[in-house]
């Protein structure tokens, strides 16, 4: 068939029309009849017992329905929000895993925190009400820090948590690495933090819920990446109604970036407010709203010890972290600053022994949870940073120090010392091709020409590995992963022999419909325009897990793939049917079965209108129909990374920092469509630019309250702050994946803060700076740059 | 109050709260949701319509001020509403991959065609400084950016046959 589009090129997207012409579908599009709107109450307060709430006056208003609070959810006996994983300390004993209840229960814990819902038959009339509720707090010191939270004497979120402490959590071998740093011919050491973030999809969250009193179901659209893990966490935990009554449907979605990810309070207030009032409840985030609620990312204050020899081999690494948790564990929230940071430690390189401590600690914060990388930003920015700054103390050349740690390809598969086992890279690859690609050969030119300007100019590197395809469920279920993390696809054949995909991960902007249908395409020969994929709507997709942790190819890619291998079995089956030969003997190419050595041969249409149609068909060992399913789950993470060369200019008067150049050379194993996987690398880089560069959630320490509230106060990164990036890829084969993939949504993300940084720090090395703090803004630099500058001035 | 304005080339009014958002309007109002809310401090440019053939973020304007105008947002960008074709800048992003959520793109591609209407052949630091009030969390700009090259100069290139 002449269009079959498949593994390796670029066709332009599905999905583009409907966006590109208004015509998409976002939870907030949807109207339902007599539907009501519904506003939630949310604390003022970083911290405060709830003495009382008096709905009196809001409930007169003609057009409210209702006002809801957590007595009305413990009345009717519903349970609190799950956390996904439970994680273990160093002591053998389980976190604390406090209850996180879906509306406040006497207490708010941080700024944001949900304390009622008002549902009315206008938004305004929702608003007015919400206004007239009085609620009275008992406000109580706050404490929004981890160094502050854990101090003796600190504000205490629980009474059954002392020092706030959720978990002291610890990997690797202690003894070794402290063995290693005695024999150490140098240490560096760095004390860093890892700033908040606030994911800031461009879609804020909203849902919509409707029961229908007759049949007793539920439906749910909501704006999440895993719309099965919803409607199992409140089926089983949270509501309690029966799995099979609910449907929840997550349409299309206006980014993720992980703050979708996981089961809000809000989906279950809604859902289980639609059957109190017996009709439709909308809600839809204000932009304000979202960044008190959305779950924040990173916040880890860190201090990190690199052992070497004299010739610059690292020998042990030593990692102490305090993770900011926020006010209660979201769903997958212990788990990131844990799982997903410590074993990426080790990062490209063959150092032997490696410890790492993280203490989870609970503060007045909006709960911090996933955020594109997830861990593994944090960890790569502490790995990547603290090699500069040994190479400096050394006097060895930065990337020279990289090579000589460098885990050569020919050692792959590698098992390093923090669990994980790379099955295949070759980084020593990627930063070649990188130095080449950035023209690090003519940084020096460029340099004094900055200079000549007065301004100064640095490059920086960032050498990097991660672990995504979340995940291998057996390894997750060791580490405290309550569920599974497999994947599941059916390839339909209609009986004209196109083919409709029904798949358990979510598209919100990765281009999955593009991607999948290419699988598709090549394994089964079908048009590409013949396949269409279907996601999000758990009464059409038979389950998954959604879209996380760059899982969706890797894991559903790899379901998909296994599914359609199955259809070509069955379709096999049927051919040596019709064509009278034996199944051995049948060949499957391009879209044609045929007998081996002979021109007898039937197309895959004819072969599916068989199926359907079966009165020539092999009743007696074969069912009707072509559908098949497959689950996969992975047998370990698959291993992207690269490296990464960012370059800056600084302009000494004002501060503010320029990225000039940005080059990529990146490992995503087998490529399925270039333009996607480019297109997510950008996207991915600019999100860790904008860490490195311009993004801070920041709160007052005093009240708890969020500084950086909305756009004018928290910078995301726009047109003019950025080049154009260098993209390359340099791929290795993943060992295990069934098509090689290895998943790219992260990589950007995960390599670039540290790229960016280390690239301020080399434009100030001649200052005799070693490090800066993110957000390198304007303001930080200029006050480094006129700190460093002091000591000059007094000569 | 009652208002009457030109959308998407066809004569309209609406009988609205003098107090309505233009953004309101279009998506409770009259179920046009293609212009999108991503924010309540008007710095997205998620919700940018062309007014009288300004770029103008809708969430800025209340409803009495369309009276007399002309409002046009993404349903009619390619022309009357039921047609398929896309405008030569849709074109542009669907070829330069310049969308990926697609919730910010009917605002950048509102943007791109009224700043290319004044500016029709513009530099990419131009094209940049042109999107500064609009925000997308996904693609990084780069592709948005040869997006908007790429429709400014099919935007102004002969049509076949003149």
């Amino acid at each position: 068939m002449s269009n079959i589009i498949g593994i390796g090129a670029a066709p332009r997207r599905k999905e583009d029309f409907r966006f590109l012409t208004g015509r998409g579908n976002y939870v907030a599009d949807v109207k339902r009849a007599d539907m009501t709107f519904g506003v939630f109450i949310r604390s003022q307060h970083g911290h405060a017992l709830i003495r009382g709430i008096d709905k009196t006056a809001a409930l007169a208003m003609p057009g409210v329905e209702a006002v809801l609070t957590g007595d009305d959810v413990a009345a009717d006996g519903l349970g609190s929000l799950p956390c996904g994983w439970g994680i273990h300390g160093s002591d053998g004993l389980p976190m604390k895993e406090p209850a996180f209840p879906m509306l406040a229960q006497g207490k708010v814990r941080f700024v944001g925190d949900m304390v009622a819902f008002v549902i009315a038959d206008t938004l305004e009339l929702a608003r007015a009400a919400a206004e007239a509720v009085v609620i009275d707090y008992d406000v109580l010191p706050a404490v929004v820090g981890v160094l502050e939270a854990v101090r003796p004497g600190a504000p205490q979120l629980f009474d059954d948590v002392p020092n706030n402490l959720c978990c002291d959590w610890e990997l690797g071998d202690k003894t070794a690495v402290a063995t290693a740093f005695r024999k150490a011919a140098h240490v560096a050491r760095l004390s860093l933090v890892n700033n908040r973030l606030i994911g800031n999809p461009m879609e804020p969250r909203a849902a919509i819920a409707e029961y229908n009193g007759g049949t007793g179901h539920y439906t749910l659209w909501t704006t999440s990446q895993f719309p099965h893990v919803v409607r199992f966490l409140m089926s089983a935990l949270v509501l309690k109604i029966p799995e099979q009554k609910m449907r929840v449907v997550a349409p299309d979605v206006g980014g993720g970036f992980g703050v979708k990810q996981f089961h809000y309070g809000e989906e279950a207030v809604i859902t289980w407010a639609a059957r109190r009032v017996g009709r439709p409840v909308k809600w839809v985030a204000d932009r304000s709203e979202g960044f008190v609620s959305d779950r924040h990312g990173r916040d880890h204050v860190t201090e990190a010890e690199l052992a070497l020899d004299e010739n610059g081999k690292f020998l042990a690494l030593k990692v102490v972290t305090l993770a900011n948790m926020g006010g209660y564990l979201s769903t997958f929230g212990p788990n990131i600053p844990t799982n997903l940071y410590g074993p990426l430690l080790g990062g490209v390189y063959t150092t032997p022994a490696i410890y790492c401590n993280v203490k989870v600690v609970f503060t007045n914060t909006v709960p911090v949870d996933a955020y594109r990388g997830a861990g593994r930003p944090e960890a790569t920015f502490v790995v990547e940073r603290l090699v500069d700054v040994a190479a400096k103390e050394m006097g060895i050349d930065r990337v020279e120090l990289r090579r000589r740690n460098i885990i050569p390809k020919e050692a792959y598969p590698y098992q390093t010392p923090v669990l994980v086992e790379y099955d295949s890279g070759d980084p020593m690859g990627c930063l070649e091709g990188a130095l080449a690609a950035a023209d690090v050969a003519g940084f020096a030119e460029r340099k004094t020409a900055s200079e000549r300007d007065g301004k100064f100019r640095g490059l920086g590197y960032s050498t990097y590995v991660e672990a995504c395809g979340l995940a291998p469920s057996r390894f997750a279920g060791r580490l405290g992963a309550r569920g599974g993390l497999y994947e599941s696809a059916t390839v339909r054949v209609h009986p004209t022999g196109q083919v409709t995909v029904l798949i358990g991960t979510h598209n919100h902007g990765q281009g999955h419909e593009t991607t999948f249908a290419q699988i598709v395409s090549e394994k089964l020969g079908v048009a590409f325009d013949n396949v269409d994929i279907v996601f999000g709507d758990t009464d059409r997709v038979q389950f998954g897990m959604g879209t996380y942790g760059s899982r969706s190819l890797v894991v559903g890619g790899a379901a998909l793939s296994k599914a359609s291998d199955k259809v070509v079995v069955k379709g096999k089956k049927i051919a040596a049917h019709l064509l009278e030969a034996s199944e051995q003997d049948i060949q499957f190419e391009a879209g044609v079965f045929s007998v081996a050595g002979t021109d007898r041969s039937k197309t895959f249409q004819e072969i599916a209108g068989a199926a359907y149609v079966p009165h020539d068909y092999p009743l007696e060992i074969l069912e009707p129909g072509l559908e098949e399913q497959a689950y996969y789950d992975p047998v370990n993470f698959t291993y992207p990374g690269g490296c990464h060369i960012a370059e800056v200019e600084i302009d000494p008067e004002t501060g503010i920092v320029t990225l000039e150049k940005y080059t990529a050379v990146d490992d995503v194993g087998t490529v399925i469509n270039p333009m996607i996987v480019e297109g997510q690398l950008h996207g991915g880089i600019v999100q860790g630019v904008g860490q490195a560069l311009y993004e801070n959630a920041v709160y007052d320490d005093v009240s708890g309250q969020l500084l950086s509230g909305s756009f004018m106060d928290y910078t995301m990164p726009r047109a003019d702050h950025l080049p154009n990036m260098a993209i390359k890829t340099h791929s290795t084969l993943c060992t295990h994946t069934p098509m090689g993939v290895k998943g790219c949504g992260e990589v950007g993300t995960i390599g670039s803060p540290a790229a960016v940084i280390n690239s301020v720090v080399d434009a100030l090395s001649h200052l005799g700076v070693m490090h800066v703090d993110m957000p390198a803004t304007p303001n930080r630099i200029w006050r480094v740059i006129q700190n460093a500058a002091m000591p000059q001035a007094a000569e | 109050m009652k208002i009457s304005f030109a959308l998407n080339g066809r004569p309209r009014t609406v009988d609205v709260e003098p107090a309505t958002l233009v953004s309101e309007l279009l998506r409770e109002n009259l179920n046009l949701t293609g212009t999108h809310v991503g924010c309540d401090t008007s710095q997205c440019g998620a919700c940018v319509v062309l007014f009288n053939g300004e770029a103008v973020k809708s969430c800025t304007l209340l409803a009495p001020m369309l009276d007399g105008g002309t409002l046009t947002t993404i349903e009619g960008l390619s022309g009357p509403s039921g047609s398929n074709a896309l405008h030569p800048m849709q074109q542009a992003f669907h070829e330069n991959h310049g969308l990926q959520c697609g919730f910010c793109t009917p605002g950048m591609v509102m943007t791109a065609v009224a700043s290319t209407a004044k500016n029709p052949a513009p530099t990419e630091a131009e094209v940049r400084h042109g999107l500064e009030g609009n925000i997308c969390r996904c693609t990084g700009y780069q592709n948005i950016v040869a997006s908007v090259l790429a429709g400014a100069a099919a935007m102004n290139a002969p049509a076949i046959g003149e």
